[in-house]
């Protein structure tokens, strides 16, 4: 949590003039200085305590500790108090006060980097704290912006290339881009900027600015957020508009919701419940007390001092036992709980098997609170690009003339399975191909190479017809900037078969073919959008042959063709299945040869097109329609979207662990099914996939509504609605869609439009009823928002707990929606990481993450909690039933010291080691059954019934281990006639059986005994021994005789026989019940657990945990045909058409080319084609925790 | 029926030089160790509960407390013990006048003398004691009174006792010993007499000695030091309201066993834990010849100095003579108890197997459904 000074509302618009300070400190804005910490050294100390004493829980404590220090109501000595309160408080303060270093280090550290700024006519490198408003700066590429500021001038005029994500083009107005990057012009500047005040709208900005007179509006295309990061471009000066608090991510920052996990909320409202029950012990024995007083105590009063009236003794009673009884809610709890949950933390960040080596990458738990909810996720949310994708197009198959390449056939014929060892084409012969790229078929090269006019042509059309971008920054090495990743494969296969794109200017584009340098004109491009679904090139060759290349989704390819193709179609359509089937994202290639004559005519016509004033791209339509006719059919690619490895397997785990996937895609409808299908989360065999792709309200109603009344025909068109009340106090109104029945399994692909209208307040029932019906949903075109509000539309609902995992800036909404929110730390930037609870770098460790630490969190906080309520309701009730037999004054049972060291010192380690340790079953054996993850979803470990169960449960053992001993030593004496009843001896023993008696069941509920448990439990109760006979040693006794009265007690106590049979006898009647009662249990209702705990015992030994099974198949591929295709080498923008015709990004000095790609980690050098951005945002890690 | 999992090898780090491939990866490597504590794969034991653990451990439980049970309860059954109550209710109890006339600040002391007789004799030492019931001696506020500085002759609380001991702190110099337990001392004169069969009357010799805890006579409770002379040491202080006597002149016939470390005093403040409670008075040494029992078969007196006033809050005095064994004193619980759990167990135990038998077989080959 920030706090930060919140502008005062009083500013209504900000007014600010370049290049003038005094002007500007006149205003008094916010400077450019972060504080996120929240004290320093004097305040630390007050600040904290007060914060602490805050919660609810040590405010108790403390009003615990005024009524101690009231003798009359005092029933126990200030210490049992003191000693865990301090012990608690300054175990916060020593957390609390690491967390503010590490923020001042923060601080620190964004205050003090450098940065170029104007100051009197001359650029100096000054700390970005020092920064004012006002203020004209300097930005280099790369470099983070710890400012908003308004873009005076950018070096390199706005590309357009826009990323998928988080890419933003930034442009500065033509009047200040003028001043270009003349350090005279720029100290010259004195235009006027006015704008709105601080706000936290990222997408919006208003303001003008006033240079010589003339205004210009200024809008969020010209504003660099504080938190992005320069890229694409040399430098870019700025002039600063807000600072340090004021910056719109500084004002985003505060309004981080703080999570809760479920656990968490059951536990405070248990706590309520138990204060309300512990009030109602202390009123009985407080009564109990008023008729003691009033029947015995008066009589009694000889022997009594201070003898008051009944009702007011009662009174006073009340408080001494509220005192007494308060270990039901013991201080000790919250942070037990802490520590738990921090140390699974741990575990995660420790998992070897989580971490990926390709980017030495470890999984991180970043929120060290949520632990045990990822054991009870019951619907995740994920992201498609990056996430379930690694975000990469390889040329995988391709047809040609009708004959299919890229497969591996072996002798026999058969389909030989592709994978890394499978040996790879060489390219060797080729200078220019590109290393990186990989193909296993040898015939497709070998056909190349021998001239093969069909399959020269084919990558020929690769290499000329596409719009990429090609750089060259050293002789013979390559980058390709493309507009969409398949678009930058198809060019990479053309390259390293032989058909290499060199370079291009607006009317030419220089291949080399097979070593030979072969320079076309270009002609015409027939630019790619939505309706036209394909793309074409005109090109003249040397010899002066016209040809149009084409290439576009099959369906629309197929329409076009020359009637003669009708043969080659057929093979080529049957090639198409069979790559859609394996998943491949498909397009057919096809060419025409053109007669110059007509071509002349279109060319002019053309112009005339392009230049009319009206209905400019009807007629450009008609015209590309008129000259992509009659085509030759070429053949087809396969592009692989790759998938992350083992997504398949992943998403199988979890949906057998009965947990739901939703896919929120900004896809395309297309490209989602596709990956739907190849991730096995569609499949064939499911009865329906129904696609909700409407475009109005009603007809996205109908349509919700069909597939809803097909999935359950005899279904209720009412919802059942479960309404309850749950929260503190149960002021929160819940209301709880049940889950209905369906048969069969069904699929349900909705698109971001139809959504739109889906989440209307009056709609979303409708949605979230048919979508929870549905084995799968993928809801594609989603906006961040649209995914943000479907994911609160389940936690709404449903009541389940969420999980949201993705990997870019657009799944931070949903992200910090759900209950947990993982980020793929992948190319994609660090925004989704840094607003994530947890982080790993493949999707396919989330199922590590949910079924092997969630289910272990879940289960070892779940055993905790009902361990920790059982142990201390149990030490608690013996209190109450003693109440009866002194008269209800509140005397206790146990030493005081006993009181006090309870929970701290003789259960705290064990109870620790169970709830750090504790596995019911391995974590192979949890992959073998996902299943096993159900009873977290289902709340099963630890709920209000379960605490019910506890409380009786402790209830019979508190009867037991006070009766017991109070049967056994009635009236007795010891063994040399003395005494053995009295008060001492007495607490001696029932602490001690106690003791034994919870500690004996704290190994029943262990159920993955290490040396670390022995050592501790067994160390408890040595500890407990030695500290009996240690404070009851007559040195201690003689050194502070009014804190240790209990000399001796244990020498004369526990050399008596019938003491130890006591012990013994309650400790086996403690058990006894539990033991019976859980082997029945197992035998006649075991649930999956024990089945699976008793298949481990008995098989474990055999199959060692670290060599079992041989590796499954990386790939399960599913050969199916399908006539479910997709056609898109695109994505769905507007292509670059005319940005590659207009030459303009050709246009600027040969100096500044290499800015725009001057990046060494150009994508395709790397494996990571499509991070091409200018601009990407919230690079800048955010300034707390 | 087993699901394919994604063995994920690679990720185990077993693969040689799989991270040295990130060229400065090696250095700054983030690797998680490969220690068995932090992959959480520590070796360790799993019991589970079945048929072949806990169906033996119910039988040789019951096996082994049944026994224990029969010892116990034939141990105890051995113990002889004779009880009298002499609070003086009934109109026909010998101590009814005295009950009836008493109050603290009767400075006459009444004697009664209660007639009992013995069926069996009592071997070995004989112990004797009071018993109170109804008597709280565990209420805080009774408990919390005293001031364990000042039994333990400490100076400066022998002249100001703490406050937990208000009202009985001070009178008009400071009490010693201070405090409601002290106040309350059992203050009863018992005596037992043997009525031979010829009619004569014998005193039984009373050992008032060896009857407090060891720790407490010679550690807990101490004279202030600095005089052998009692009545010097405790100059300056006053004797509780409700004492007879100071406390150096409790024991008017052993000058050792005067002061705070008077073993009835010390036996009194070691206070009870539950409300009706018994505190040994004397013990009864066995004859040294060892032909006649301590206690043969007969008639006795006990003469009783009615001192203790327990009528006003319905309390009830008793008189106990037992014998003691290696358990202690007479108590059957115990040997119930275990003989009583032990056959729960027992039978417990041919339920399950029978349970066991009948679905045990059932679940063994149930599969776990997929």
């Amino acid at each position: 949590s920030l706090n930060y000074v919140v502008f005062p509302p009083t500013e209504k618009e900000r007014h600010l003039r370049a290049n003038d300070r005094e002007l500007n400190l006149s205003y008094k804005y916010a400077d450019n200085a972060i504080k996120t910490s929240k004290y320093n050294i004097f305040t630390f100390l007050p600040l904290n305590l007060f914060e602490q004493f805050q919660r609810l829980a040590n405010a108790y404590f403390l009003f615990l500790l005024c009524l101690q220090s009231i003798p009359e109501v005092s029933s126990l000595p200030w210490y049992t108090t003191v000693v865990p309160l301090v012990l608690v408080l300054s175990m916060t303060m020593a957390k609390d006060s690491s967390d503010d270093m590490n923020r001042h280090r923060c601080d620190k550290q964004v205050n003090n980097r450098k940065v170029e700024i104007l100051i009197g006519g001359e650029l100096q490198s000054e700390k970005w704290m020092d920064v004012q408003v006002g203020d004209i700066i300097k930005l280099e590429n790369n470099q983070f912006v710890t400012v908003r500021m308004e873009v005076i001038k950018v070096s390199a005029e706005g590309d357009k290339v826009k990323g998928e994500t988080n890419l933003k083009v930034k442009q500065a107005l033509t009047v200040t881009g003028k001043l270009e990057d003349s350090i005279e012009k720029l100290a010259n500047f004195n235009g006027e900027v006015r704008c709105e005040p601080p706000n936290n709208r990222l997408d919006k900005f208003t303001g003008t600015l006033t240079l010589n007179g003339e205004t210009y509006s200024l809008d969020n295309e010209r504003i660099l957020l504080r938190g992005c990061t320069l890229r694409n471009t040399q430098w870019c000066f700025g002039l600063v508009v807000f600072g340090g608090p004021d910056t719109k991510l500084m004002q985003n920052c505060g309004r981080t919701t703080f999570k809760r996990t479920s656990i968490d909320r059951l536990m405070n409202v248990l706590v309520l419940n138990i204060f309300g029950f512990l009030m109602i012990m202390c009123l009985i024995l407080a009564i109990g007390n008023g008729i003691w007083e009033y029947q015995e105590g008066s009589k009694f009063a000889a022997f009594l001092p201070k003898g008051v009236n009944a009702p007011f003794s009662a009174f006073l009673t009340f408080w001494s036992y509220v005192i007494i009884l308060n270990t039901v809610v013991p201080i000790s709890l919250y942070i037990s709980v802490e520590i738990i949950r921090l140390g699974n933390s741990f575990y995660i960040n420790w998992d070897r098997k989580m971490y990926y080596p390709k980017s030495d990458t470890p999984a991180e738990a970043r929120t060290t609170t949520l632990n045990e909810e990822l054991g009870q996720i019951k619907y995740i949310f994920s992201d498609k690009t990056g996430t379930l994708t690694q975000n990469i197009m390889t040329f995988n198959k391709c047809s040609i003339n009708g004959k299919s390449y890229g497969e591996l056939l072996d002798f026999s014929g058969q389909r030989v399975e592709i994978n890394e060892k499978t040996e790879k084409v060489d390219f060797s012969w080729n200078n220019l191909a590109d290393p990186k790229f990989c193909f296993h078929d040898n015939s497709l090269v070998e056909e190349v190479r021998e001239g093969n006019p069909e399959v020269q042509a084919f990558f020929r059309l690769l290499a000329l017809c596409h719009t990429v971008m090609p750089e060259e920054k050293k002789e013979g090495e390559l980058y390709y900037q493309a507009q969409s990743p398949d678009e930058g494969a198809l060019v990479t296969a053309a390259r390293n078969f032989g058909f290499v794109f060199r370079s291009r200017t607006p009317e030419r584009i220089t291949v080399v073919e097979m070593g030979e340098l072969v320079t076309y004109e270009l002609l015409a491009v027939l630019d790619f959008n939505n309706v036209r679904k394909r793309m074409s090139v005109i090109v003249r060759s040397p010899e002066g042959k016209l040809t149009l290349y084409c290439k576009g989704a099959d369906t629309i390819i197929f329409e076009r063709l020359n009637p003669s193709c009708s043969n080659l179609t057929e093979v080529t359509t049957e090639h198409l299945n069979e790559f859609a089937g394996e998943g491949l994202r498909t397009l057919a290639l096809a060419y025409k040869d053109i007669d110059p004559e007509y071509m002349e005519d279109w060319k002019l016509r053309h112009h005339e097109a392009n230049t009319a004033m009206d209905e400019r791209e009807e007629k450009l339509d008609a015209l590309y329609e008129e000259i992509e006719k009659g085509l030759q059919l070429l053949g087809s690619t396969a592009v692989e979207d790759k998938l992350q490895d083992g997504v398949p397997q992943t998403i199988e785990q979890l949906s057998k662990a009965d947990i739901k996937i939703w896919v929120l895609t900004g896809d395309k409808q297309e490209t989602a099914e596709n990956i739907g299908y190849s991730c096995n989360m569609l499949r064939d065999e499911m009865n329906e996939v129904f696609i909700v792709s409407a475009n109005t309200a009603e007809e996205v109603r109908k349509e919700l509504q069909t597939a809803r009344r097909k999935m359950t025909p005899d279904g209720t068109e009412e919802p059942t609605v479960k309404k309850s009340r749950s929260g503190l106090f149960c002021l929160l109104k819940t209301e709880t869609v049940a889950d209905e029945p369906v048969n069969g399994e069904y699929a349900m692909v909705i698109n971001g439009h139809s959504l739109a209208f889906a989440l209307e307040k009056d709609m979303e029932m409708e949605l979230l009823r048919t979508a929870c019906m549905c084995q799968t949903v993928i809801c594609c075109r989603v906006t961040p928002l649209q995914k943000a509000q479907v994911v609160e539309l389940v936690k709404k609902y449903k009541q389940a707990v969420t999980l949201a995992v993705g990997d870019g800036a657009n799944d931070v909404s949903m992200i910090k929606a759900a209950h947990i929110g993982v980020g793929i730390s992948g190319q994609e930037g660090m925004q989704a990481v840094l607003s994530s609870d947890y982080s790993f770098a493949q999707f396919r460790y989330l199922q590590r993450l949910l079924l092997v630490h969630g289910r272990w969190s879940y289960l070892r906080m779940c055993k905790f909690l009902r361990y920790f309520f059982y142990k201390n309701f149990t030490f608690t009730f013996v209190h109450f039933w003693y109440g009866f037999f002194c008269g209800f004054s509140a005397q206790t049972v146990y030493d005081e010291w006993f009181i006090t060291l309870y929970n701290l010192v003789y259960t705290a380690l064990p109870v620790l080691s169970l709830s750090l340790l504790d596995q019911d079953v391995n974590d192979w054996w949890s992959f073998q059954y996902p299943q096993l993850y159900t009873p977290g979803q289902l709340n099963q470990y630890f709920s209000k019934r379960a605490f019910v169960y506890t409380v009786l449960h402790s209830g019979y053992s508190s009867l037991v281990l006070f009766f017991i001993p109070w049967a056994a030593m009635y009236d007795t004496v010891r063994d040399d006639g003395k005494e053995i009843v009295d008060y001492q001896s007495f607490a001696l023993l029932a602490q001690t059986c106690l003791l034994i008696a919870v500690s004996i069941q704290l190994g029943l509920d262990t159920h993955y005994w290490t040396a670390v448990n022995q050592f501790f439990l067994w160390g408890s109760l040595s500890v407990y021994f030695a500290v009996i006979f240690t404070m009851y040693s007559n040195g201690m006794f003689l050194t502070l005789i009014s804190s240790f009265p209990f000399i001796g007690t244990a020498r004369n106590s526990l050399n008596q026989p019938n003491v130890w049979l006591t012990m013994l006898l309650t400790s086996i009647l403690c058990v006894l019940p539990v033991v019976a009662y859980r082997f029945l249990r197992i035998l006649l209702w075991p649930t999956i657990n024990d089945k699976v705990r008793g298949r481990g015992s008995t098989h474990l030994s055999l199959v060692r945990q670290d060599k079992v099974l041989p590796p499954a198949p990386r790939r399960v591929q599913a050969r199916r045909t399908s006539t479910r295709r997709s056609g898109y080498a695109f994505s769905h923008a507007q292509g670059y058409g005319d940005l590659v015709t207009s030459g303009k990004f050709l246009r600027r000095t040969p100096k500044s080319r290499p800015a725009l790609f001057s990046q060494t980690d150009s994508p395709l050098a790397q494996t990571q084609p499509q991070s091409y951005r200018t601009i990407s945002e919230w690079e800048e890690p955010p300034l707390s925790p | 029926m087993m699901a394919p999992s994604y063995n994920a090898k690679e990720e185990d780090g077993h693969q040689p030089g799989a991270t040295g491939h990130g060229g400065a990866g090696t250095m700054t490597n983030k690797k998680p160790d490969n220690t068995a504590f932090k992959q959480q794969r520590l070796p360790a034991w799993q019991p589970i509960l079945t048929a072949g653990t806990v169906l033996p451990a119910f039988f040789v439980i019951g096996l082994i407390f049944i026994p224990i049970g029969v010892g116990l309860f034939v141990t105890s059954n051995n113990i002889k013990e004779f009880e009298i109550d002499y609070t003086g209710v009934d109109m026909s109890s010998p101590c009814y006048n005295c009950s009836q006339s008493y109050s603290w600040n009767n400075t006459q002391s009444c004697t009664c003398s209660v007639h009992f007789s013995l069926d069996q004799p009592f071997e070995s030492n004989v112990f004797m004691y009071y018993g109170l019931s109804n008597f709280y001696q565990n209420h805080r506020r009774y408990v919390k009174s005293r001031d364990d500085s000042q039994l333990n002759g400490d100076k400066t609380s022998l002249q100001s006792p703490s406050k937990e001991c208000e009202p009985y702190r001070s009178s008009d110099k400071p009490i010693a010993p201070c405090g409601a337990i002290a106040n309350s001392l059992f203050n009863d004169t018992l005596e037992l007499y043997y009525i031979d069969p010829n009619g004569s009357r014998t005193a039984i010799p009373l050992v008032k000695k060896g009857i407090a805890w060891w720790t407490d006579k010679h550690v807990k409770f101490r004279n202030p030091s600095g005089n052998n002379n009692l009545t010097v040491v405790f100059q300056g202080t006053s004797k509780p309201v409700n004492w007879r006597k100071p406390v150096f002149e409790l024991d008017p016939l052993d000058s050792d066993n005067n002061g705070f470390i008077n073993e009835d005093f010390i036996v009194w403040m070691r206070t009870a834990a539950l409300p009706t409670f018994r505190k040994l008075y004397c013990i009864i040494q066995k004859k040294p010849n060892n032909m006649t029992p301590t206690l043969p078969r007969g008639e006795y007196i006990l003469e009783v100095t009615y001192n203790y006033p327990v009528r006003s809050f319905d309390g009830r005095k008793r008189m106990i003579l037992s014998t003691i064994s290696w358990m202690g004193g007479k108590n059957p619980f115990l040997g119930i108890a275990y003989i009583t759990v032990g056959s729960v167990c027992f039978c417990l135990g041919l339920v399950l197997l029978s349970i066991h038998y009948r679905y045990g077989k059932r679940n063994n080959s149930a599969e776990i459904s997929s």
